[in-house]
């Protein structure tokens, strides 16, 4: 069973990696008016269930992937 | 035991910390036995500090001090100050300590590195990491991070302020803070006042011919208070 979880740095939170990469947009000649940064983590699991890979899932960005004071986190399971 | 006994101060190497030898020669020269501890070992030596130093463990992956965390020595470490022991984290020691939740908040990306000198005014000068300073004093240490923009949101922020849990702040002249941390916070302490975490570096200013000696100061009241936990009945 293969899962994404996706993190991204909570609304307010200063993003110096997003304004970076905004600016350099812009430099570029797009028109953006905001980027934000965050992290993408392709995992492959030894599960069937795939409520229960979700519950481990929880339990895995709580306890590591992700800082819950800082950021926020997206999970999608896939068959497969 | 006389007064002058050595007290032992262990500083937690991880893979990746690269000023745990100018933490152990920091401390030896205030009067400490420092000695190294490898992240791998499953309990901490006899010793009556730790001190987790400054570094990129695990090369600063997933976010600071997020894998360092959930070091083997880092159980021992947790259990120590459990029990009141005193923990000091300087820099990646501080982000380790924040992760680990035995320090509030967390350390989040500067807008841009910083590597300078920087004034910090002691706020509480009746800790154990800051008891040699004076309320008010000015100390000049350098810090040097990518990652020491500290934040707590605004209800963690005020239950920090009534606590009287920030124990040292930025200076606001000549230079201001250096990393857009929340309220000026440049050193914390936990709610029983037995773990602080800074992220300028005291164990590069302690000797007059290299610059300022204002981390002489945080780590020389260290040394005391870990002496007295040695003179202490057990």
């Amino acid at each position: 069973m293969k899962a994404t979880v996706l993190v991204r740095p909570k609304p307010g939170i200063l993003d110096p990696q997003g304004e970076a990469v905004q600016g350099s947009l812009r430099h570029l000649g797009f028109a953006v008016d905001e980027a934000r940064v965050g992290r993408v983590v392709d995992l492959e699991l030894e599960a069937d269930d795939p409520d229960h890979a979700r519950a481990e899932l929880e339990r895995m960005c709580e306890q590591l992937l992700a800082n819950p004071l800082i950021e926020s986190f997206e999970i999608s399971v896939t068959d497969g | 035991m006389s007064e002058s006994r050595r007290p032992r101060i262990a500083v937690v190497v991880f893979p990746g910390s690269n000023d745990d030898g100018d933490a152990v020669l920091a401390l030896a020269g205030l009067g400490a036995e420092a000695f190294p501890v490898w992240h791998a070992e499953p309990d901490l030596p006899a010793a009556d500090a730790v001190v987790l130093p400054g570094g990129f463990s695990y090369g600063d992956y997933l976010r600071c001090g997020a894998i360092a965390r959930f070091a083997p020595v880092m159980g021992a470490v947790t259990r120590f100050a459990g029990e009141g022991g005193l923990v000091l984290g300087i820099c990646n020691g501080f982000q380790v300590l924040c992760e680990a939740g035995l320090l509030p908040g967390a350390l989040r990306p500067n807008a841009s590195l910083v590597c300078r000198d920087i004034d910090v005014t002691v706020e509480r000068a009746d800790t154990p990491f800051t008891a040699r300073c004076q309320a008010g004093q000015r100390l000049t240490m350098p810090v040097k991070h990518g990652e020491g923009c500290y934040f707590a949101d605004d209800e963690l922020l005020a239950e920090l302020e009534a606590n009287r849990q920030v124990a040292l702040r930025y200076a606001s002249h000549p230079d201001g803070n250096p990393n857009g941390s929340v309220a000026g916070i440049a050193g914390v302490t936990s709610a029983d006042g037995n773990v602080f975490g800074l992220m300028p570096h005291p164990e590069h200013a302690v000797d007059p011919l290299l610059g300022p000696t204002g981390g002489a100061l945080v780590l020389g009241s260290l040394v005391d208070a870990a002496r007295e936990r040695t003179l202490a009945p057990a």
